[in-house]
Order: structure tokens, then sequence, then C-alpha cells
């Protein structure tokens, strides 16, 4: 039972455009998105709940759309543009989704949170006024063990309208300038 | 929970991707969207030596609807098909029945045509090819070949797709005119594999409440080993969609289902829920007002 | 004037840094150590006969593979039984590796060491273990029959024995005009925090230090159990606990196997040594919870008034007993409720299973005691055809009998008194906010609609805030800041600003000013640890005391500089001043210089405390006899018994009529749990709690088969609720203050959990018309009932005409 043909595969260099800036790492080609994001670019707000795509914790946008960092392999990623919870906001400068999970307190143990807050960006560009109801439909594929999901139903509508709020004072902002 | 080593291959051609499969054949997998098998992999229950990863491969991505099909792509994602304005003109079966399949974020990633080359029992879109007839497109070191997805599964997981070949398309074949189509299932939660579920077609004369139906055929998801059609039109045609009774296909979907037991439902109530699905499901399709396959002329 | 904090819903601190992905987890850190996988015991009780290692040794980037063999000294030694208890009858706790023999899928039997997680699971699955089959012995009902063992020298598989009766059961029984007996079955669920386990252990050679990051509860438990384990002084440990990503109770039970051995490991190659802990091994390798078996006879009047309760129940504490009989005595106890039973006798046997060790989660033992009381206050009604809330009022205690003994002794080992509670106003809050009369208009509404619905109720006693005891520091820089630590961990209930608020409101300074930290043995060397809904019982209570201390402190020596009797001086924002002269007035930060005599000034504030500043008497030392230098304070709360909070919930239910699909279309809390020091908290408290018993009650359960294999040890097949299953929840609430602490709190944390179970059963219960016996209830489940149930009837009717008046259809 000792395979021979067991020996590593070659290492492969890996080029990412994660929150605007490009990275490059050799790592093995099984080496998952979410590891490389979290050990290789020590980005580790992207959270790792269960590792077979169901949890929604290591959420990333590829492109714009949430995905499964851990359905996916770093060496799949290239070419794509990522953006992690790092990139969607800084605590000095938060993202409306990140300002309405406190405003609204939408955590408790923060875990699951950045797969929620990436989803949640996502949701409110395409959708950009939910209903309570389109709030929870939005956020069903992802598990939260602490709050109930009721606060985060409702930080998604009070992030929409931040978005909105910040929108329209950007807008008048530029008009005036 | 950390996949195995394997070589990644990255062709981007069809060309190339045949010929690395061809070379690798048994110990390679193609990886399209990796939504079934990269859970397979993380958990070591597969460990192929080779991955031969076609999302790069040039033209697989696209979305043709022709007069006859929905031509679909290997690497279309189910979000992309799902929100694909001219296919649901034409087949809003699809639409209807990809939006049951797991969350959003599973499907931006996994692929329509992966999840049938899976095979999975509990597959949407296993169901919906063969109820649309569709036709699967593969490709090998022996060419192209075409296989009715009636023929295609074999069995759970199991297809006639050889190990070096890859799926290119698949073409859902259009309804004929005055088809209503809808899909139903029940999870234990939202966007859980389904209990038991099933895509209907129920094919209608004339409109409006005195519309006439004149026969439907259903196919299931999760109480069948494997996707198969069920002929409902005896039990069915006659019927007025306002005031349909549908009471009739119970003795079809009994015969024609063979539902197992697991940790989350028995054999008799699955069999239960189809059988109330089934009636839901026609109910819903009969009387739908999304946009019906009776006018082909003039979608883009 | 600085507004007051406490009892407002101030916004988290520490939300900004974890929303942008600033948190550090376990696994946030550690980037550089070598990372551990196990081999896991595949069977469920087998003998081991071989370990072949030779494979993994093979592996690229493998540092080392220890066996039981490897371990020396206590690290090979069975882990302890932490809270030994005169029941235990036969305690067994497992080794941190598996020595000779496992006792349930998951057990750790080899542990390899790798440059990353990847290599270590390579390495691992080239490692070939040998075993010799024992039969499994899974299930309470093969555990109870006592033919197989679990453990040789566990007789009967029973680890422990319990009998407690208040009053005289027998007679009582004896002479009730009505008896009932209801057999009831809760399933197993688990904790399932979305972070599991995990340790990182950095050996100091050097200085002989250990320093170890663990994603627990306690901190203080596990640096003494690791000393003991690896024979370090106390003192050369250090455990911290960096952001946990929830725990509910799965992370209290310590050390658990891992936590000895990564810092063994660590100091052995003399590197950092991390693991942590993936999904499936949190599903076989951890802690579930809840399985019971129960019987309850009871004897009521005409009126339904209790004259005697008589609870037998089985407890599967699964292989092993580290966390003792804590969750069983709990049942036994708090299955009391809001009610006075007269005469009370309860018995209980802990019984070992080859499956997952039991340890509390959430609700801790209360959710079946709940489900046990609750169903047979709704038998009661049933069986009179009282209302259901009527028969709960003429069993409550009344406010006027506060406290009140319940003349048992509670898992801390001291009285089952409840302090403060006003059961008839909960009631009645409850029976407003869900419509409880106007239901019988709703239900004919719904069924002339072909639907059908049900509501249900259950109510709820909880010992919160159990000792021994939980310290608090407090500490004002020159800068003003104030640094406050408490020993107890933090899993996301909001610690460092309900701590914040409390000292804040104390001090008289602004939140922003107060800076808490939590589970850090060099902070805060004693304490307990976060369970029992004690945060902010214990750890509140003794960081207001502390902060008392610092402020009398500051006013002593705010007084002596502003030549004014303490008693005309406030502080407020950071300043204190004399009342009616504010200009007279002095910063608490000078206050801090002031309080530390100097030699040296590090910077300008601090010149003013050097030894040339000023004047000062040259007959008294620089600090007094009787006092410290700095303006800090330390100081310990320490109750004489639990507080215990209380609450009610109401649900409807919808069920299909055909699917047999359960819905919760409304969903109630009533909540009562003292002074509330943020609202916002308790209500987050309150919603986490019914989402996990609505898990509990509809999706969650362990599914072993018969050879003790666990069929759905994934995400994908336990169903944890997502937002699509769990019900908007509404709530509303009562403040009985505690009249047993300063601060007038009792506990919050697994209030929302405990009743749902009792709830659901009891709106499936109403909405079907026939008995709701064992949970969790899926629709499969709920379908076979129904099926049952015509049979039964039509059997019934054709048959015989007489009915009985024990009920005697049991749901297995």
């Amino acid at each position: 039972m000792t395979d021979t043909d067991q020996t590593a595969p070659a290492l492969v260099d890996v080029t990412l455009r994660v929150n605007g800036v490009e990275h490059t790492r050799t790592v093995e080609p099984r080496r998952l998105l979410s590891d490389f994001l979290r050990h290789d670019l020590r980005l580790t707000g992207t959270h790792v709940g269960c590792e077979h795509g169901v949890c929604g914790a290591c959420t990333v946008l590829v492109d714009g759309d949430p995905m499964r960092s851990c359905l996916m392999f770093a060496v799949s990623a290239q070419e794509h543009e990522l953006t992690t919870v790092e990139g969607l906001g800084t605590q000095e400068a938060m993202g409306p989704v990140q300002q309405a999970f406190v405003e609204c307190h939408g955590l408790q143990c923060g875990f699951c949170t950045p797969g929620f807050v990436t989803t949640i960006s996502a949701f409110i560009e395409e959708n950009p006024d939910p209903t309570l109801e389109e709030a929870r439909e939005a956020i069903s594929g992802n598990l939260c063990r602490c709050t109930g999901y009721q606060n985060i139903c409702k930080a998604v509508v009070r992030a929409a309208e931040i978005r909105r709020e910040r929108s329209t004072s950007s807008t008048e902002a530029g008009e005036r300038a | 929970m950390k996949p195995a080593p394997f070589v990644h291959h990255s062709p981007r051609t069809l060309d190339e991707a045949v010929a690395v499969l061809g070379d690798v054949g048994h110990d390679g997998k193609v990886l399209a969207g990796g939504q079934s098998l990269i859970p397979v992999l993380n958990m070591r229950l597969a460990q192929p030596a080779h991955l031969v990863d076609i999302n790069r491969v040039a033209g697989l991505d696209t979305v043709t609807v022709t007069d006859t099909s929905v031509r679909v792509g290997a690497i279309v994602r189910h979000a992309q098909l799902e929100k694909h304005d001219g296919a649901y003109a034409v087949l809003p079966l699809l639409r209807q029945a990809l939006r049951n399949v797991a969350h959003p974020a599973i499907r931006n990633r996994g692929t329509t045509v992966g999840s049938i080359a899976h095979a999975d029992a509990a597959g949407e879109m296993p169901s919906i090819a063969v109820l649309t007839d569709a036709v699967i497109e593969a490709i090998g070191p022996r060419g192209r070949r075409e296989i009715a997805a009636r023929e295609f599964f074999e069995g759970p997981l199991q297809t006639l797709l050889e190990a070096d070949e890859i799926l290119e398309a698949v073409r859902f074949g259009r309804f004929a005119p005055g088809t209503r189509t809808a899909f139903l299932e029940s999870a234990r939660r939202h966007g859980d594999y389904a209990l038991a579920g099933l895509g209907v077609a129920v094919d209608v004369e004339g409109d409006g409440p005195d519309a006439v139906v004149r026969g439907a055929r259903a196919a299931y998801v999760s109480v069948t080993d494997i996707p198969v059609v069920l002929d409902l039109s005896e039990a069915v045609a006659g019927q007025r969609v306002s005031s349909a009774s549908w009471d009739g296909v119970e003795e079809l979907v009994q015969a024609g289902i063979a539902p197992e037991a697991d940790i989350h439902a028995s054999s008799d109530y699955r069999r239960a829920l189809a059988v109330e699905l089934t009636r839901r499901a026609l109910t819903t399709a009969a009387t739908t007002t999304e946009p019906a396959t009776t006018t082909t002329e003039g979608h883009a | 004037m600085t507004t007051r904090q406490f009892g407002a819903p101030v916004q988290r601190k520490e939300d900004p840094r974890l929303v942008t992905g600033n948190g550090r987890y376990l696994d946030d850190l550690g980037h550089t150590a070598y990372e551990v996988a196990f081999v896991r015991s595949p069977h469920a009780h087998a003998r081991i006969t071989d370990i072949d290692v030779d494979g993994a040794l093979e592996v690229d980037g493998v540092i080392a593979v220890y066996t039981h063999e490897d371990l020396d000294g206590p690290v090979g030694d069975r882990l302890p039984l932490l809270i030994p208890h005169p029941s235990i009858v036969a305690g067994r706790t497992g080794h941190a590796l598996a020595k000779d023999d496992v006792n349930h899928v998951g057990e750790a039997i080899v542990m390899v060491v790798a440059r990353d997680r990847y290599l270590a699971e390579d390495a691992a699955q080239r490692i070939v273990v040998s075993y010799d089959f024992l039969p499994p012995i899974v299930g309470l009902e093969k555990s109870r029959d006592g033919e197989g063992l679990v453990h040789d020298d566990a007789p009967g598989n029973v680890a422990a024995h319990l009998l407690q009766e208040v009053g005289n059961v027998e007679a009582a029984m004896a002479k009730a005009p009505r008896t009932l007996t209801l057999d009831l079955e809760i399933e197993r669920s688990a904790c399932m925090p979305m972070e599991g386990k995990g340790v990182l252990a950095h050996w100091d050679a050097d200085e002989q230090r250990m320093r170890i990051h663990s994603s627990t509860q306690t901190t203080t438990g596990v640096r003494a159990a690791v000393a003991s384990k690896l024979q370090l002084p106390l003192a050369q440990v250090e455990c911290i606990a960096p952001d946990v990503g929830g725990g509910f109770g799965v992370k209290i039970m310590h050390p658990w196997p891992e936590e000895v051995l990564i810092p063994w490991a660590a100091r052995r190659l003399d590197h950092d040594v991390k693991w942590t802990e993936d999904r499936r091994e949190h599903f076989t390798s951890s802690a579930h919870e809840r399985g019971q078996l129960q019987q309850v006879t009871v004897g009521f009047d005409d009126d339904g008034r209790l004259l005697a309760l008589d609870v037998k129940f089985w407890h599967d504490n699964g292989a092993y007993l580290p966390y003792g009989v804590i969750v069983p005595i709990i049942t036994a106890t708090q299955l009391l409720g809001p009610y006075k039973p007269q005469n009370y006798r309860v018995e209980f046997w802990s019984m070992y299973t080859n499956t997952v060790l039991v340890t509390p989660y959430r609700g801790a033992g209360r959710p079946q005691g709940c489900f046990a009381m609750e169903r047979t206050m709704d038998a009661i009604a049933a069986e009179l055809g009282i209302d259901r809330t009527e028969v709960r009022s003429r069993n409550f205690i009344q406010p006027e009998e506060m406290p009140y003994d319940q003349g048992l002794l509670f898992q801390d080992g001291r009285p089952l008194k409840y302090d403060s509670g006003d059961f008839p106003a909960s009631l009645a809050k409850l029976k407003a906010l869900v419509g409880w009369d106007d239901f019988t208009a709703y239900r004919e509404q719904a069924e002339a609609e072909g639907r059908k619905v049900g509501l249900g109720i259950g109510c709820y006693v909880e010992g919160t805030g159990v000792g021994p005891y939980e310290g608090g520091h407090v500490h004002v820089e020159t800068s003003g800041r104030v640094n406050v630590a408490t020993g107890l961990t933090t899993q996301g209930q909001g610690h460092q600003t309900i701590l914040a608020q409390i000292v804040a409101d104390e001090l008289g300074v602004s939140i922003d000013d107060v800076h808490v930290t939590t589970g850090d043995t060099r902070r805060m060397p004693y304490a307990v640890g976060t369970f029992a809904s004690r945060g902010a019982v214990m750890s509140g209570n003794a960081v207001a005391l502390a902060a008392r201390a610092v402020r009398a402190k500051a006013l002593r020596i705010a007084a002596d500089a502003l030549e004014v009797s303490e008693a005309d001086l406030q502080i407020e924002d950071g300043t204190i001043s004399v009342k009616g002269a504010p200009h007279a007035s002095i910063a608490l930060s000078t206050v801090a210089v002031m309080s530390n005599p100097l030699r040296y000034a590090f910077d300008e504030s601090a010149k003013a405390a050097t030894q040339f500043a000023g004047a000062f008497d040259p007959d008294k030392p620089p600090v007094a006899d009787d006092d410290e230098p700095g303006l800090e304070g330390k100081d310990y709360y320490s109750p004489t018994q639990a507080t215990f909070a209380n609450g009610m919930h109401a649900a409807i239910v919808e069920t299909d009529p055909v699917t047999a699909e359960i819905t919760i279309l409304r969903y109630c809390v009533i909540h009562d749990c003292g002074t509330v020091v943020n609202p916002m908290i308790v209500e987050g408290q309150v919603h986490g709690g019914v989402a996990q018993g609505v898990g509990g009650a509809l999706y969650e359960r362990m599914a072993y088969d018969e050879t003790g294999q666990l069929l759905n040890a994934s995400f994908m097949d336990f169903l944890i609720p997502y937002a699509s299953e769990v019900p908007h929840i509404e709530t509303d609430h009562l403040e009985t203050p505690s009249p047993l602490n300063p601060l007038g709190i009792k506990g919050a944390g697994e209030a929302g959990t405990i009743p749902v179970t009792a709830v659901i059963a009891s709106a499936i219960e109403d909405a079907e018309g026939f008995p709701i016996r064992s949970m969790p209830i899926s629709p499969t489940e709920l379908w076979d009932l129904r099926r049952e149930h015509a049979a039964a009837a039509q059997s019934t009717s054709a048959s015989t005409p007489t009915t009985t008046t024990t009920p005697t259809q049991e749901s297995a």
C-alpha cells in the first residue's frame, strides 16, 4: 500500500487579485482558496466553519458573486477579482453592511459574520431596497448559531438603507463639486 | 478536512482537455464548478490523482437558445442559466428548477452540466434533463457522441459517460406549444437535497379558465434511483385547468417511484409526499402565469 | 453629564473589529506552527491490537507521530473526572490518546504533527490500526438492558444513580384522586458552535514557560489541567482565549485530549504546535447532549393541582463521564419549573453507551426537564378538560411565597431556592402577547380554510449565575484609560460591552475609555469559566465591586487634594468635582498619577507624582501602610446560591394536513432575567436561544446506527436551521431584580433554548389532537404518528366501546 506514485505533485505559482491587490504564492494545487486567503495571504477574516460548503462562513466575492472559498482551489481562482470581508471596509470606515451589523446587533461571536457580510454586500447591489422577507431569503444559505438571524435580517434592510443614503450623499457631494 | 494531493491540469481548449483526460483516464476527474466534487475531495472520500480543470476552456460558458432547444455549455453556472432571460422565455422550467438547487452561493459556482454528469438521484437537473428530452453532448478521445438523457443515467452517480469523456454541453429540449411547467420539491431545510420533488410538464389546450389538459409528464427527485419520466396523461387528460382534480395520479405515481428510506424520511413518507407534491405541482403548472412555451416565436 | 450606560441598548464595543475581519480566532493565530491531525477510531467499541505508523513517517513534512506509548508521565494517565459527586458509582474517563481500547467512533488514537494540516492528514491516512471488535452498546435501551458492557468494570452500564425526594410521594400518590403516567423521550443534539475547538501552544524553552491559546470557555481550568498534566509550576503556564466562535457549553468541558496533547508536543518538539478541529472531528470527537428516556407519574386533584410527582429518567452520558452528573442533576432539579409539586421524587441513572460523550449544551439538562414537566401539565389539562394556562396557574409559586425553597440540592451543591419571580405576571403578559384567548377563533378560521394550527406553551425557571466566584480587576491608567479584567471567557455574549457599561457607571467615566479583557490568565488568574448563564451575574457584580473600590480610592485622594469631604464629591465623565461647585475639580487621570508616588518621570503627566514635585508629610511613608500604589481595585463576587431567572414561551404552529410539514407561524417569549444591563444584548441572547431550541425541536438529532456510526456527521445531514427555518421571535420582558446580588442581575444566556422543545410539542399536540411524547419531531415522524392514531382510533371504535382513563398510546 505504499504508493511510489504518491510523490508530491509539483508546486504551482498562484497569483490572485484580492481586494484590489495582486499576490503570488507558491503552493500545492490542492490548496483550498480559503486556506490560501487565510494562511498564505493572512487575510484571516474569511472563516472556515465546515469545509463542505454548507455553513457559508468562508463566502467571498468572486467577480462580485458570493462563492464558497472552501469549495474552490486557489489555483482555480486566478484571473478573477476576489473580495473578502477585509475589502469591504475598515474599523474606521465600515462598509454599509458592516455598519448595519453593528447598529442592529447582527452578530454575537462574529465567526459567521464575514460570510454574511460578503453575501449581503452582493445582495444589496442587486436588490437595493429589500423587504424583511427578501432579506431573510437572501441570508438563508449561511448558518449562524448565535443570533437566531432576526437581527441579521434587520441588518440587511438597514445596510441597504445606508447604502442608499451614502450613494445619495456622495452623488450630492459630486454634484456640488 | 483537506483534499489529498493531485496534479492539476488547466487546459485552455477542449482538444487539450480531451487529450489530457485521455492520458490520465481512470486516475483523473473533470473539475467544473466542483460544488459536489470538492466536498467529496475535502472529506477524502475520493482521491483522484489528476484533476482536469475545465473552467478556463474556451467556448464552454455559453447558453444558446434555438428553435428546438436550450443548449448549455459545460461551465455555465447554475446562476447564469437561472438568470438567462432568453432561456426562461422558452423553457421556464429551467429557472423554476434551478431556484431549488442548493443556495445562491453554490449556484454561482456550480454548473448545470456538472450536476447532470454527477447524476445524484437527489439532484434537480438530471430530472429536468429527462423531462425535457435533453441530449447530452460528450467528447472524448474517440470523438463526439450524443446521448439521450433518458438513456444517460444508469444508476445513482452512474452514467454512460466514460472515464475519458467530458460533457461538452446539454441541450434541453423545448416543449411543444401549449406546455405549462412547474417544479416543486420539499426539503427539510431550504436549499437542502429534497425529500421528494418533481418537475411537471402539462400539455394544455386553450387559454383562460376553460383551458383543458391534454396530458402531463413528471420527472422526480430523490424518489427514484435514476431520473425517469412518468406519463400521467391518462389520469389528467380532459380536466379543465381551473377545476382540475388530480386524485387520479396517485396510482401512477406510486407505481413509478421507488423511494428509499434514510435518516430524514421513511420510504412510505416519501411516497405520500411525492404524490401530494405531484398534485400541487400539477395545479401550479396548470394555472401558471409564467411564460408558457406556447409562444415560441419572437424570443431572442 | 455622563449618560447612564446600565440598562441602555449600547452598541457593542467588540463589533467594529469583528465585522471587518479583524477578529482573532484560534486558527487566525500561529501561522508558522506545526499542525496536527489525528487518527480517530472508525469503530464504536474495539480493542486495539496493533498500530503501524511506518507509512506515516515516510510522508515528507511529517515531524512526529505519537501513540499512547509515547505519552510519558501524567499525560498518559486518564483524563480527570472534573466534578466528582457521591452519586457516581463508576466514573470512567478516557485517555488523551486511546490506550488498549476505544469506546466511541472518533476517539483519538494517533497524533500526527506535520508542517501543515494537509500533510498531517496525508500521513494520518497511511497509519494502520488493527482492532478486535467488541459489541457496541448504542442507545439507552440497549445500555439499560445491561447485556453488553461499555466498560467491563461498570456493571449494568450505570455511571451514576441518584434519588432525591421531598415530602412523601408514595403516600401522596396513593391518595391522589387522579394519576397519569407519561413515557417520554428526547434525542441527542449538540452545541455546534460555528468555530470548532482549537489549541495553539508556544513553549519558551529559555524561560521554561508554556503559553496556550485555546478556544475554550475556561482558561483557568485549562491552565490548571495542563500544569498538572505536564508537571509544570502553575506560574509557568498561561492560557488565553482569543476570540471564540461560539461555545454553548462544549468548550466548558476541559481538558479536551488536544488541550493536553498540543502543549505536550510543543514542549517535546520545542516548536509551536496547533490543532484546529474540523467539522467532522467536532461531530465525533467533542460532545453531544440531551438524550434521555423519562417516565413521569403525576398525582393531582380534580382542579389540576399537583399532589405528587414521581420522575424516573435515564440519561445517556456517552462513553465517558469527565463532566460528572451535572446535566442529569440539572434535569432532576430544574424540571420543577415555576411549580410546587408538594411531594416530589426524582431518580436518575446516568448510563454509558459507545457514543460521543455528553457534556452540557446550552440549557444543560433543563430542556429535558422542562419537556417532562410541561408535557405533564398539558396531559393534566387534557385529562381534566381545563385550559392549559389555568392548570399551570393553579400550580404556580406565588410572588409572595418568594424566596421559595424547593427542598432539593442544585447543581452547585446549594439549595434550590428561588430568589424572586412573578409567574402570574409573566403568564398574563404571555397570554396577551400571543393572543391566547383569541386562538379558538383563529383556529376555527384556519380550519375553515382547510388548515391545521395549534397553540403551545412552555414555562421554565432557570438557576443562573452559579458560583463559586468570579473576580474583577479595574485599573485606571494615568492617561485616563480604564482597564478591566475578568477571568471568565467570552464567546459572543458581549462581555466587553456590558462589563464596560457597568464600570463606566460605577466609576463615572466614558464607556469609550473602558477596555475589558476576558479569559486571559495573565490578567486574572483566579476565575471559573463561562457556563450556566453566569457571565453578567458573576463578572458583572465582580467588576462593579472592583470599580467601587477604585471609586472610593479616587474620591479619597481627590478629597485630600481638593480639601473637601469625600461625601461632597462626584465623578462624571472622568472628572471628580465638588457637587455644586463644578470648577473645583480634578481629572481621574490626575488622581491616577497622584495614586502612584514616583521616582522617575516617564512622561509629562508623571512629573506631578515624582518625589520633588510637591509638599508631603515627612512623617508618613509615600505609600501608607494600609494602601497600595496605583489607582486600581480588585474584588470577587461569590454568591451563596444561584439566582433564578424565568420565562414563558408560546408558539402557534401549522401542520400540513397531507405532508405533515411543520411551520412555526408565531413564536412569543416573555423573559425575566432581573435587572437588564443591555436590553439589545439580552434580546439577542433570547433570539439565538430560541433558534437553537427550534433546531432541537424540529431539525437536529444525532443519527447513530446500531453499530455506533454517526450517520449524519456533517452540516449536510445534521440540520442546523437556516434563517428560513427560524421564525420571527416576538419578545416582551419583565424585570424582577434578584435580591441576591448588588446589581439585581440574573443570567440570560441559556433561557431562550430551554422551553422550545416543550412549546413546539405542545403546539403540535394541540394541532393534531394526539399526544406528542418524543422530540425532536420531523414531518416523517408526525406523518407516522397520524397513521398510528388513525389506525388505533379505527380499531378502538370497532372493538371496544369503553374508554380508559390512562393514556394508552405512547409514541415511540
